[in-house]
């Protein structure tokens, strides 16, 4: 380290973090309450819509969602082993998997779009309030989900150059924490987004 | 220093959580296929509350970091179940 010390405190710093998280966890927990109320209200027409989404995809999803969880909690590990290479390419994989789940929501996307069920078709007027009400939180629900991946894979890009600039090391990786912490909740919301969409028919 | 932060996760931690949640997810999957009546959003929502905890407790550290922490997210959590309990009360007793 350098002559001069920089203050710092991690602790703090993590709990900034998490303070931003207990409001993430909060607005979907606010959308959670809407998706119960409406599923209670149009119980049929939920469960039969719900049955077209298919449970291979999202199970494939779900796993790709968890090894980069994964991932990204080892180059913590790897960063506090001083051990640089291994750090950026577990990153690495994990920013390939973000993107290969970005990639399965495109066609997944795609599939609905081309059947002409998005919110505001008429196709979907024609099915019914209920299945109005499910493919719009369904696509609202998912799509904020999905942003959050996007927001979370700039955040990693930036968090790997650090790392390979060193300015991230196995002195100060707080930043690197962070960005963990996100990518993280972004699994956690995956975790009940998956059983509420795709399993409970 | 405050700071310095000693408690390194061996990868293998990781590793066996990671596949405890592959574990979990294809018991959710395979659970919620056959039909299971009410059950089974009871079950999916219980396995995704494992899992969770799971991902909290290890993937983010929680378990190695200040208990200050861990209860600011219980309360959290604990705020935002109330939440939930109380509007559903609301609109099922109509």
């Amino acid at each position: 380290m350098s002559a001069i010390e920089t203050h710092r405190d991690n602790l703090t710093s993590k709990f900034g973090m998490w303070l931003f998280l207990f409001t993430e966890m909060l607005l979907f927990g606010g959308l959670f309450i809407v998706y119960t109320i409406y599923r209670y209200k149009n119980a049929t027409a939920f469960h039969l819509a719900a049955e077209e989404l298919s449970v291979a995809v999202g199970t494939f999803n779900t796993i790709i969602l968890l090894v980069s969880s994964a991932t990204v909690a080892m180059s913590i590990t790897a960063i506090q082993k001083h051990n640089k290479k291994i750090a950026v390419v577990l990153l690495c994989i994990t920013i390939l998997l973000g993107l290969v789940f970005l990639v399965n929501k495109y066609f997944e996307w795609g599939e609905h779009l081309r059947e002409h069920i998005f919110p505001g078709s008429n196709e979907l007027a024609l099915r019914g309030h209920g299945d109005v009400m499910f493919y719009g939180l369904y696509y609202f629900m998912t799509g904020l989900h999905a942003l959050h991946i996007i927001v979370g894979l700039v955040l990693l890009v930036i968090i790997t150059i650090s790392v390979t600039k060193e300015k991230i090391n196995s002195e100060d990786f707080v930043f690197l924490e962070n960005g963990g912490l996100y990518w993280h909740l972004v699994d956690l919301i995956w975790i009940f987004l998956f059983p509420l969409f795709y399993l409970i028919t | 220093m405050e700071n310095e932060n000693n408690h390194i996760i061996p990868y293998k931690t990781f590793l066996i959580i990671l596949a405890g949640l592959i574990v979990l997810t294809t018991i959710s999957v395979i659970l919620t296929q056959i039909s299971l009546g009410t059950l089974t959003v009871a079950i999916a929502l219980l396995i995704a509350s494992i899992k969770s905890t799971l991902v909290l407790r290890y993937f983010m550290h929680l378990k190695f970091e200040n208990r200050f922490i861990s209860f600011a997210t219980i309360g959290v959590i604990l705020l935002l179940a109330s939440v939930i309990i109380l509007t559903l009360m609301d609109y099922l007793n109509r």
